[in-house]
């Protein structure tokens, strides 16, 4: 067995921060190609129709950024806590919690001139997803109960907590399948083909809507509180280093806390593009998965609002581009693409190390050749 | 005559700059028990880690029984019958003492008949040298005495026929050190060899028949235990090299500004580690804590500067009571009051090495303006002060945006040093300034500390390194076993005094 020990200090930030997400991505990617061809398929014809379905119309291209800000909110809600060495794997609930309190702001208050709606269901979705995320704050940084255990916990009873308002609190009383009534039509987010209506360009229905410039304005969010703020330097040295954290008299408790609410807070936004932007009411299940892919899209991400951007674009064109090929292709099933998501989370994540000292060890050979030289 | 078991040639081991290790020379014969002593990094555990395959000397040669051999890795040392018993134990807590002896070596003892092979083998060994272990309690349920016997246990079911055991009674209760001594005479009685690295002279007269005493990376001398005395041991084990005195005025002290009355600290497992500590600072003043490592300097100062709780007793700074069973002040609020901390371990707390070098010079401060105003940090001015401090403390490189753990250790210890003086604090603790630093950044940051208490602050500093506490101190505690065993003006005291109250000898 070798082992290779490579001077951190000597690898390039693009071998460990570009190369290397790119070549578990492309193994990823080599794989569920090898999946594509046992189910009798030919590989290329799916990775183009893959494109085309992403990119090749403007209605597939609107949904593929629709998916996109989705995973830009439970990415970057990931990818917070994490700079507190916190594994907030409990987006999913939060997102689920955070659909709660864009819907509850927004029916009671409808009456307010619409952009005070939206400002307080924006602010009424970071408060319920950050609430959610505080009860297990609290029990790690007070009883040191794994956050990874009780965000896991705390998804399961969001889903039932939510299953139960659906049934007998809240749902609309007009019909029998668990959702509540839709939002009057005044407060909802103006559409992507609102937009291009007012340019004249006429498009068919998709999803994408504003909600999709809050994902780009909390990309910048993130990117300042965690780099540019004192929050931030306190969390990322509670993560870093709890002991000397506390020599500096930065408090582990408090920064647990913080940095979990802004994550829950962030994974609470995706209500407002489901329920705000989209849906307009509450259905049961309504994050369905964006919570956990939302974890592999930081990896993938390196944690940084610069890699989540363009992760988060990669899921999104999985996503549209996925279901484009399952239309086109009979031998192709929905499952197919969870699956391939599953090895994009594999790759990036589980194995994200399997190459990363050769290829890092390489370089720094390669280019130390080039410095002797 | 008959080779020695274990004979070591012009071994030489270095870690960076520093050598750790200069042309050891060591044989040790057949079924005695063997003493090596020293100050802390005099390069003792290093010597013994290359003997047990842990670290690979960078020259030099090993025999065992004359032969030599050549040792990679701890399991060459096994089959080489070299067992080793380390400070730390290395054992997992939820499994039986049974499984952790056989752990790694089970083979095909896992079931049935050879595990009943091993438990009788084991039983057998435990009744030859009194060991009264139950084999099947869970090591979460045993004494820390309890749990050095299974370590010693597992290195003789596993062959050795040399035992080094690496300071066993640091952590012991004097009853367990007694159980120990015991254990380790039958084991000689058996032909066993021991080799014993302590730093407490007590135990090597007690315990060895030959001694040797290693000092600063050398091995300077050998001898037989009954032809030498504690007194002769202290002296070779502190030296008497030339101080390195550093230029210091005559003190002007002032009034009394940091009082620390009966303090008592406990350490995170719940031992008593400061015991009824009183100290008084003058301003002007550097008090030197001497003392050989773990004997509760640094609950000490973790206590005084905030971090740890006090278990009674109070700290007074300038009269005000900071801290006491009940309540104690943050770091922050005490840096706020001008107490600054310079922590021992610049690793584990003085800095995150992760972090950028300008990231760690505001460390602490960062809430503070200029650092940061209303909760954004300020970039332009964290930017310019990294600069300027770096260029004033000399840190190379000066590049504010290096990561910290490409500094080197001294450059990593002004990083801190700038951080912790540039607020001219009133009252400065100090942990092991130098260690692991060169020389050059040595004196200057002597000379710093010179400067600090010129310019009238109270400095308290509590440093391994005699020659370190001889050189700057104006007055010199010693502290064994978490009390305070001596109080000296720097004026007429010498390194020989203080080493024997430092073993806890006088």
């Amino acid at each position: 067995m070798s082992n290779i020990v490579v001077d951190k200090s000597k690898v390039p930030w693009w071998v460990s921060n570009v190369i290397v997400p790119l070549v578990n991505l492309t193994l990823a990617l080599l794989v569920s190609g090898l999946f594509v061809f046992i189910a009798g398929e030919n590989p290329i014809e799916a990775v183009k129709l893959i494109i085309y379905g992403s990119f090749g119309y403007i209605q597939g291209f609107a949904y593929t950024l629709y998916y996109t800000t989705n995973f830009i909110f439970t990415g970057l809600a990931f990818a917070v806590a994490f700079h507190c060495r916190l594994f907030n794997i409990g987006g999913e609930g939060q997102a689920y919690i955070g659909g709660l309190g864009v819907f509850l702001v927004a029916i009671n208050l409808s009456f307010l001139p619409v952009p005070i709606v939206w400002l307080l269901a924006i602010f009424g979705a970071f408060l319920f997803g950050a609430a959610w995320a505080y009860i297990p704050a609290y029990l790690q940084s007070k009883r040191g109960s794994h956050v990874v255990i009780t965000t896991i916990m705390f998804n399961f009873i969001a889903s039932s907590l939510m299953i139960f308002l659906l049934v007998d609190v809240i749902r609309d009383t007009n019909q029998m399948a668990p959702h509540t009534v839709k939002l009057p039509e005044e407060i909802w987010l103006p559409s992507f083909e609102a937009f291009s209506g007012i340019l004249g360009i006429k498009i068919r229905y998709s999803p994408l809507n504003l909600t999709f410039l809050l994902a780009i304005a909390s990309l910048f969010f993130v990117w300042f509180l965690v780099w540019k703020t004192k929050w931030g330097y306190e969390m990322r040295a509670v993560g870093h280093n709890t002991q000397a954290a506390i020599y500096a008299g930065i408090s582990p408790h408090k920064n647990i806390i913080i940095a979990m609410c802004i994550s829950g807070g962030l994974a609470g936004l995706l209500g407002v593009n489901e329920i705000l932007g989209v849906s307009h009411k509450i259905q049961a299940g309504f994050p369905a998965g964006y919570g956990f892919t939302g974890i592999a899209v930081a990896l993938m991400g390196r944690n940084h609002p610069i890699g989540i951007l363009p992760a988060a674009f990669l899921f999104g064109i999985l996503y549209q581009g996925g279901s484009e090929v399952t239309f086109e292709m009979p031998n192709i099933t929905r499952y197919m693409f969870v699956a391939v998501q599953g090895l994009i989370i594999l790759f990036s994540g589980a194995l994200e190390n399997l190459f990363r000292p050769q290829i890092e060890s390489f370089f720094v050979r390669r280019l130390n050749r080039e410095v002797n030289a | 005559m008959v080779s020695p078991i274990l004979e070591l040639t012009n071994i030489n081991k270095s870690f960076g700059h520093v050598q750790a290790n200069k042309n050891i020379n060591l044989k040790i014969n057949k079924g005695t028990i063997h003493g090596i002593i020293g100050e802390n990094g005099a390069g003792k555990s290093t010597l013994m880690s290359i003997v047990f395959g842990l670290y690979q000397a960078n020259s030099g040669s090993i025999k065992i029984n004359g032969k030599e051999i050549n040792l990679r890795s701890p399991r060459d040392s096994i089959i080489n019958g070299i067992g080793m018993v380390h400070q730390h134990f290395m054992l997992v807590e939820n499994f039986t003492v049974l499984e952790n002896i056989i752990l790694g070596f089970e083979g095909e003892t896992v079931f049935g008949e050879k595990l009943q092979k091993a438990k009788e083998d084991l039983e057998k060994l435990c009744q030859t040298y009194n060991f009264n272990i139950d084999l099947d309690a869970t090591i979460s349920d045993l004494s820390v005495g309890f749990r050095q016997r299974v370590e010693i246990l597992k290195s003789l079911y596993r062959g050795a026929e040399i035992l080094i055991l690496d300071e066993p009674t640091g952590v012991l209760t004097p009853q367990e050190v007694d159980e120990l001594f015991k254990i380790l005479r039958s084991l000689k009685e058996e032909g066993k060899t021991i080799v014993l690295i302590t730093h407490k002279l007590i135990e090597i007269m007690d315990l060895t028949s030959e001694v040797s005493v290693m000092r600063q990376g050398e091995m300077v001398g050998h001898t037989k235990t009954e032809d030498t005395s504690k007194e002769q041991l202290a002296e070779m084990m502190v030296g008497r090299s030339v101080l390195l005195r550093v230029d210091k005025k005559e003190i002007k002290k002032g009034e009394s500004i940091f009082k620390v009355n009966n303090l008592s600290v406990k350490d995170d497992l719940d031992v008593t580690r400061v015991k009824d500590v009183n100290l008084e600072i003058c301003s002007g003043e550097i008090l030197g804590i001497a003392g050989v490592t773990g004997n509760g300097q640094t609950e000490l100062l973790e206590a005084l500067s905030g971090i740890r709780k006090v278990e009674s007793g109070n700290i007074e700074l300038f009269g005000e009571k900071i801290s006491d069973q009940n309540n104690f002040l943050n770091p922050r609020m005490l840096k706020e009051k001008g107490l600054a901390h310079v922590p021992e371990d610049r690793q584990r707390m003085g800095l995150i090495s992760d972090f950028k070098a300008h990231e760690n010079l505001i460390f602490g401060y960062h809430d503070q303006e200029p650092y940061s105003k209303s909760a954004i940090l300020n970039n332009k001015e964290i930017t310019e002060y990294s600069n300027k401090v770096m260029q004033e403390y000399d840190v190379r490189p000066n590049s504010p945006n290096l990561i910290t753990s490409n500094f080197s250790g001294g450059n990593q210890q002004k990083i801190i040093l700038s951080r912790e003086l540039n607020e001219n604090p009133k009252v400065l603790l100090v942990g092991q300034p130098t260690r692991g630093v060169d020389i050059g950044a040595i004196e200057f940051i002597h000379q710093r500390l010179i400067d600090m208490r010129d310019k009238g602050a109270a400095i308290l500093l509590a440093s391994v390194e005699l020659d370190e506490i001889l050189s700057l101190s104006d007055r010199i505690i010693v502290m064994f076993d978490g009390k305070i065993v001596g109080e000296k003006e720097n004026k007429n005291v010498t390194d020989r005094e203080l080493g024997l109250l430092m073993a806890g000898v006088a």
